[in-house]
């Protein structure tokens, strides 16, 4: 095995026990933190295959704002230090085992797949090549969803405004 | 790069994936939910950028599809957190157990 496949896995088993651990941890700020290496080691697996301008925004937008959003609503909602109350036995019981079979249905049809490998000529992921195909308006141009998605981020926006909002200041 | 086959990293996002359906199943405070839907959103990205990898590597239409599931993933983890401190305000707790009122 190659020093490069050796970084694939260890950055894989890295997401996967942190992932875990963020699922487990009764500790909610814990959990969090291991959300943020999790996220952290996904941004390393898009490096490692070369897609940076991906791996950029993975960590800006996860671990810079995501992250710190989810942070912030521990804070205002949870006494600090506090553990979380135990899940119920049965239902991590029945979690797990639906997580399990789930996960051996999906990946032995995986493995029993053939996946045939593409052919054509491999297209440079350099930034200028994707902010081109991102805001041209020819054919496999993105420019249409672009502004679709920034007209849903200012919807959502004023979305949470108008929700957290204190409900006395409505009537003002 | 080609020396990792894609399935591995299929088998990666598929387990991925099951995690976050572990803890959305299993959790009770409703900030840690949120933070197994986010997992689970990060595994299908992964998915989409091995396919565009593997099987079409003259086309980007995988790594625009990352772009977008992020961008609407950000939109989703606000609008979720501004419903919990709002929950939170009413209930005093966000314990899914608590909150059984389909109202506010």
């Amino acid at each position: 095995m190659s020093t490069s496949a050796m970084f694939f896995y260890g950055l894989a088993a890295s997401v996967l026990i942190t992932a875990l651990l963020s699922v487990t941890s009764r500790n909610i700020f814990r959990s969090a933190i291991f959300l943020l290496f999790s996220l952290v080691s996904i941004a390393g697996i898009y490096f490692w295959m070369d897609y940076q301008f991906i791996a950029a925004v993975q960590t800006i937008v996860y671990v810079g704002g995501i992250v710190v959003l989810i942070i912030f609503s521990i804070f205002l909602t949870q006494q600090a230090g506090v553990d979380l109350p135990a899940p119920l036995r049965s239902r991590t019981l029945f979690a797990a085992l639906a997580a399990i079979s789930g996960f051996l249905l999906v990946g032995m049809q995986l493995l029993a797949h053939p996946f045939t490998q593409g052919t054509d000529a491999v297209l440079s992921k350099d930034m200028k090549a994707v902010g081109n195909g991102l805001l041209s308006t020819a054919e496999n141009g993105y420019a249409l969803p672009f502004e679709l998605v920034s007209i849903l981020l200012l919807a959502s926006m004023i979305g949470c405004i108008v929700i957290a909002l204190k409900p006395n200041t409505i009537q003002e | 790069m080609n020396e990792v086959p894609l399935s591995h990293f299929l088998l990666l996002s598929t387990a991925l994936f099951f995690i976050g359906i572990f803890g959305f199943l299993s959790r009770r405070n409703l900030v840690t939910i949120l933070m197994s839907v986010e997992l689970i959103l990060n595994s299908v990205n992964i998915n989409f950028i091995a396919f565009n990898e593997y099987l079409w590597p003259g086309k980007m239409d995988g790594l625009y599809f990352t772009l977008f599931i992020i961008a609407i993933a950000a939109a989703e983890a606000a609008v979720a957190i501004a419903i919990i401190i709002h929950l939170y305000r009413h209930y005093r707790s966000i314990d899914a157990e608590d909150t059984d009122i389909l109202r506010f």
